[in-house]
């Protein structure tokens, strides 16, 4: 996929709609990301419920259209899915962005795999990657519940 | 003057790039380079190598007066008094930290202050909060007025009895406002301040003159004045560079070494510790005689026009929202699009080949003062045309049709 083609499509789609982006109510973990170089910033809300599982998700912040996107499609996939199978997830679209050529987790299903792989246009334009990544890296670390800012220089 | 025939002197613009012709609007980030200095790189290293002011067999003797031959071309460029005040450091950055590390040993002590403006570039400022780390000395802002200028009055209105420096910029990158130096310079010496100036912008595209501006330092990028990469140029008053201790030890800098003590260098060796970037120096000859031909004059009057048009028809573009007004303004056009953000811009506007900056260009401090992540910036070389500005328009305007922009 081209980058206009990117654009026009999902990333356009969610960076002008960005779903979960608000502030849920009884969140119990949260954390906040920044791209210094670009301005963006995400803070990521996280009611994990006793079994673990992701109950409800969202994310307040403003950046990029890439940014907002890649938030934007990632809370939506993380919704009512288990911690473990989220981490996996996140760790096989930080590998994918990175170097991997394909996506590789047994837990994404077909239109969802397709949505992520959108996301790998960025890929040719390393200055972007940081762009696509914020969202995610502050997710593991609203899970871990770090305090200090996730902040993303590659 | 032919635009189009100087255009001819840059192979880049020989080749597509990814299928498009390239519209190069990044010249306050890195110019172009004309072919006489590529060939020239290639001439030195090719014919002419050797290392300068070492050794004395043929060929090092040859690229030691190659290499002091760029020194005084630079000194008439930019009228300097003397040849000796001419120093060579691998890019404005490093010719700033000399300056602001060698004050600091010699000059400020704790409670002193700097006086910079809102509009520096790190580089212009992150020097200094180093001594404000190790001195304890005082970093104090000028204020842009609301055209992202800096009048003498909010220079004028920072300076306490305790103001040791002044360092500014020539010509913001950001907004364009050129500082009115020489009367900066008047009134700095009148209360006993030295003045320091970044001369990144101001260097490829405004007249230089060190005996008429007066300033006590100034600091020139090469390759944003068509010149080779890894160099920059300090200017100096040579009583400066004579009192202040030097910044970097090595070979080169020194006159006599011995177990219990060592003598530096004169003039300029002892501010070019170790092997410098010959082949750049020698090339960035290549550069001067480029811009002398082209004539200052007529590159300041190209590059006014461009600036005028391009205000005109961004003006004229819904959304568009240009930054900075200042009463003298150089070739830089920073904008934002309501709605879209400048990665997003720039991004969109690469696959038209318009290849422009988007960030906080190294000045954050501007940015927050101006309320915005970061902008979006069209910058001006000699080899720009109206033609390129249209293209910027109308690139601007797919960028608008794909976030459903009017």
């Amino acid at each position: 996929m081209n980058l206009k083609e990117l654009y026009q499509e999902i990333i356009l789609e969610h960076g002008k709609n960005p779903r979960n982006l608000t502030k849920i109510d009884n969140f119990n973990k949260d954390a906040k990301g920044n791209n210094p170089l670009c301005g963006d910033n995400v803070h990521v809300y996280l009611k994990l419920n006793e079994d673990k599982k992701v109950e409800d998700i969202s994310f307040e912040g403003s950046g990029c259209a890439i940014s907002m996107a890649s938030a934007s499609i990632m809370t939506d996939l993380v919704k009512g899915r288990s911690e473990n199978e989220v981490k996996e997830i996140i760790n096989d679209f930080l590998g994918m962005i990175k170097e991997n050529p394909e996506l590789s987790s047994k837990n994404l299903k077909d239109d969802e795999r397709t949505k992520l792989m959108c996301l790998s246009g960025v890929k040719q334009y390393p200055m972007r990657v940081k762009c696509a990544t914020l969202s995610w890296h502050t997710l593991v670390s609203a899970f871990d519940n770090k305090k200090e800012e996730v902040k993303t220089e590659n | 003057m032919n635009i189009s025939e100087i255009k001819k002197q840059f192979p880049i613009f020989d080749h597509k790039v990814q299928n498009n012709d390239l519209v190069y609007l990044d010249s306050a980030n890195s110019s172009q380079k004309p072919r006489v200095v590529i060939d020239r790189i290639n001439e030195f290293y090719s014919k002419q190598f050797s290392n300068v002011g070492r050794s004395v067999h043929y060929l090092a003797v040859a690229a030691t007066n190659l290499y002091e031959n760029t020194r005084t071309s630079v000194q008439k460029y930019i009228n300097a008094r003397d040849k000796n005040e001419i120093v060579f450091t691998k890019g404005a950055t490093e010719a700033l930290n000399l300056v602001a590390n060698t004050l600091g040993q010699k000059y400020l002590n704790e409670g002193d202050e700097v006086l910079i403006t809102e509009l520096e570039h790190h580089s212009n400022y992150v020097p200094w909060h180093f001594l404000r780390k190790s001195k304890n000395i005082k970093i104090n802002f000028a204020e842009i007025n609301e055209d992202g200028d800096i009048p003498i009055e909010n220079i004028e209105s920072k300076i306490t009895p305790k103001t040791k420096v002044i360092s500014i910029t020539h010509l913001s990158n950001v907004t364009g406002a050129i500082l009115p130096i020489k009367e900066i310079c008047q009134l700095a010496h009148s209360k006993g301040i030295i003045v320091v100036v970044d001369g990144c912008q101001g260097a490829p595209h405004l007249k230089l003159d060190m005996q008429d501006l007066d300033c006590d330092f100034y600091a020139i990028s090469c390759h944003k004045m068509y010149g080779p990469t890894g160099l920059g140029v300090l200017y100096g008053k040579k009583k400066w560079l004579e009192e202040l201790p030097p910044y970097q030890g090595g070979g080169g800098m020194i006159k006599e070494v011995k177990k219990d003590s060592i003598s530096y260098g004169d003039l300029p060796n002892k501010y070019e510790a170790g092997t410098m970037a010959t082949a750049q120096v020698i090339a960035f000859d290549q550069s001067i005689k480029f811009l002398e031909a082209v004539g200052i004059e007529n590159i300041i009057k190209h590059e006014k026009e461009l600036v005028e048009y391009g205000q005109e028809i961004l003006r004229k573009n819904n959304s568009v929202k240009l930054i900075g007004n200042p009463k003298e303004k150089g070739g830089v056009l920073s904008f934002t699009i309501e709605g879209v953000h400048p990665h997003d811009i720039a991004t969109i506007l690469d696959e038209d080949g318009v290849a422009i900056r988007a960030g906080h260009h190294c000045c954050q401090v501007l940015h927050d003062k101006l309320g915005i992540p970061a902008s979006a910036r069209a910058s001006f070389g000699i080899y720009n045309t109206k033609d390129d500005l249209d293209q910027l328009n109308e690139s601007i305007n797919n960028c608008k049709k794909i976030f459903d922009l009017k």
